[in-house]
């Protein structure tokens, strides 16, 4: 797989905003960001309301992700070019879904929309509708998913990546520092973790660094090519990026995010934590 | 917002939950040349000069971030320019900063 077949630039982006069988999908946290002004064409998909499941701790499921494409008017056949806020952390995490479903052709706008406004490219306002499909989703691929068993399993066996920010991994932060402090039980991280912070992986404008620094980034970090890896973050989304630099960027074939992360793992009774740098 | 990893709503007034007496609060406002810039991604550095979040100032150039005491670089990007501030936290309370853009 190479870079192309999984990450558009945003000028690729702006000639192709009508093209055939190209679909694009603003994804936020922050659903007023897409009403005060999208990229043209585009749909919306809410990370919350859209894509989390209402009553349980896990995300919209193979009938609900159908569902949600089918009145999006996103069909099987489509290239779904994913973008959104928040360094794409997002979108990174809806692309995740899109290849867990099965998916054929879905890439992520380069930089998202913090690339695409600094830039100066178009936005509007105007609501968008498309005709509904019957969109066809398949089984989960779970080559793609860890849950909490295997998070405790990989310790000393596989790679774990932990890719909140150093006070968050050390203990001295629980959530991000824009966010107030809350969330997990303990705080601390998976031992035998390494810590790469998503930052690391992308540029100032939110585009991804080139292949050989992630490479670079990761092996420093002592990321073992050899062995299969677990990424995860607080709750999911940020590991989702990263999850993406490794496999679908670098190409690594045993990839998975713990999505539970650090809200989960950190709640847990009974299992081994560390603190520290 | 306890939910999530996004990017709160920023503005000048804290929102209720949150306890100044206890948590390092960094707020501030992006201007050019006195004006506030909204739509600034705006981005907080430690003193080693590593990322460790990013916010969008409101329309009146207002961000805020939960931080821990030490030495901070604010950060802003913005299609008319880029600007910097540094501002040094010694404990909990609201500490004010003002980053120029353009």
């Amino acid at each position: 797989m190479s870079r192309e077949d999984v990450l558009v630039s945003a000028a690729w982006a702006e000639e192709n905003l009508n093209a055939e069988g190209v679909v694009f999908v603003e994804v936020d946290e922050d659903a007023s960001a897409y009403d005060t002004g999208h990229i043209p064409g585009a749909v919306k998909v809410d990370w919350k309301q859209d894509l989390q499941d209402p009553v349980r701790r896990d995300f919209v499921d193979r009938a609900g992700f159908e569902k949600l494409l089918s009145a999006r008017g996103i069909g099987n056949d489509d290239t779904v070019i994913l973008y959104g806020g928040n360094n794409n952390w997002f979108a990174a995490y809806a692309y995740w879904y899109f290849k867990l479903y099965g998916h054929q052709s879905v890439k992520l706008l380069d930089g998202g929309r913090k690339k695409w406004e600094l830039d100066g490219r178009p936005l509007d306002a105007d609501a968008v509708t498309r005709d509904e499909t019957t969109y066809s989703a398949k089984e989960q691929d779970l080559s793609l998913r860890a849950f909490r068993d295997e998070a405790v399993a990989a310790i000393n066996t596989k790679n774990l990546v932990d890719v909140r920010s150093p006070d968050e991994f050390s203990g001295k932060l629980s959530a991000p520092a824009h966010l107030p402090q809350e969330q997990a039980q303990v705080k601390g991280h998976i031992p035998t973790a390494i810590n790469v912070p998503w930052s690391k992986a992308a540029n100032e404008d939110g585009t991804f660094k080139s292949n050989d620094e992630l490479r670079e980034l990761y092996r420093e970090a002592g990321l073992d090519e050899g062995k299969a890896t677990v990424a995860y973050c607080r709750i999911g989304e940020r590991s989702s990026h990263t999850w993406f630099a490794l496999r679908e960027l670098l190409g690594y074939t045993d990839v998975k995010n713990y999505d539970g992360s650090w809200t989960e793992y950190g709640s847990l009774v009974g299992v081994p934590v560390e603190v520290g740098a | 917002m306890s939910s999530s990893c996004g990017a709160p709503e920023q503005g000048s007034a804290l929102p209720a939950n949150v306890d100044a007496g206890k948590e390092v609060v960094l707020n501030g406002k992006v201007t050019n040349g006195g004006t506030p810039v909204g739509g600034a991604f705006v981005r907080l550095l430690d003193s080693t000069g590593e990322f460790t979040a990013e916010v969008v100032s409101s329309s009146e150039g207002d961000f805020r971030f939960f931080a821990a005491p030490g030495d901070w670089t604010v950060r802003a990007l913005h299609r008319d320019g880029n600007g910097e501030a540094t501002v040094s936290a010694s404990g909990p309370g609201l500490h004010e900063v003002t980053v120029s853009v353009g």
